[in-house]
């Protein structure tokens, strides 16, 4: 699955590649089925419909069947195929809407990721405390399938390079590391948008969990 | 550290890219205060849920298809080879 981007993992490539030219159909597989996710995640950001995100995704796979021979183990194969995922994607046609580059943040990625009204002003006895404390979750959080709809929603609703810093990291286990490889960012802006998507889906489970005090009290009364 | 500070630090907290002084801090106020307790509990609960939704996947017909290509493209390496 979701290695690290370290020397072992290069080691790996190289063995990978070998049984790639060996024709090994297997090794195949595992790959498409265990990449496939996280680049049609990464060509949904360059292209308007999930089918032509397929479409690019495949493309990719067989012109990293064309090239192999020319992998020279350099960088890792994953940022490799990275790269010629983002050729693919954009030779589909780029999403003109992107201005911003991913280089930098936005002014609507920065500030705070809690409504400052929860917390105390200048005025009151502890400014910057909570108002209220976050209403209690229930003690067990299992991914219902409303809970589930919530998340995915939540995530949907995300702006681009939110969605795209959570997904790799939180739904695809890439490490921050990998993450501001594949999307040329820096740790730092990594971070900023990685918390700020988590904060958006946080507060989309807490509304969820507001409206629904049933699912609350069955899980004390289990307790 | 205010509670309004904290959350913002929730990330890199959980990441372990605090400066020692930051965290000392950090682990301090979370010790105090059950509110912010309670929003590092509901952040890493939020992380278990978005690592439980579920991997996509390619349709079948173009995995099928890519599996094809693989077979056809060994016998082209093999016949370019020989």
């Amino acid at each position: 699955m979701v290695g690290t981007v370290d020397a072992p993992e290069r080691f790996d490539d190289r063995a990978l590649v070998a049984r790639l030219r060996d024709g090994d159909e297997q090794t195949f597989a595992d790959l498409v089925d265990g990449w496939s996710g996280w680049m049609l995640r990464l060509a949904r950001q360059h292209v308007q419909t999930q089918s032509l995100a397929e479409e690019v995704v495949q493309e990719t796979w067989l012109a990293v069947l064309e090239g192999l021979d020319r992998f020279r183990g350099e960088s890792a194969l994953r940022t490799w195929v990275y790269r010629i995922l983002l050729n693919q994607a954009k030779r589909r046609g780029v999403r003109e809407s992107r201005s911003v580059p991913f280089a930098s943040l936005a002014p609507e990625e920065q500030g705070p990721t809690v409504d400052p009204q929860r917390f105390q002003g200048p005025a009151e006895p502890h400014p910057g405390g909570w108002r209220q404390f976050p209403e209690e979750w229930p003690e067990q959080v299992v991914l219902t399938r409303e809970v589930h709809e919530v998340v995915a929603e939540a995530l949907t609703e995300l702006p681009d390079r939110q969605r795209a810093v959570v997904a790799l990291r939180d739904l695809d286990g890439h490490t921050s590391e990998e993450v501001c490889e594949l999307l040329d960012i820096s740790a730092g802006n990594q971070r900023v948008l990685l918390h700020r998507g988590r904060a958006v889906v946080r507060a989309h489970l807490e509304t969820y969990f507001a409206t629904v005090p049933s699912t609350r009290s069955e899980v004390t009364d289990d307790v | 550290m205010t509670c309004e500070e904290f959350v913002e630090l929730v990330t890199s907290y959980l990441d372990g890219t605090l400066p020692a002084d930051e965290r000392r801090a950090f682990d301090e106020h979370l010790a105090l205060c059950p509110g912010c307790d309670r929003y590092l509990v509901q952040f890493r609960q939020t992380i278990d849920l978005l690592g439980e939704l579920p991997q996509e996947s390619l349709s079948s017909p173009v995995r099928e298809q890519l599996l094809t290509a693989f077979a056809a493209w060994r016998r082209t390496s093999d016949t370019d080879g020989a």
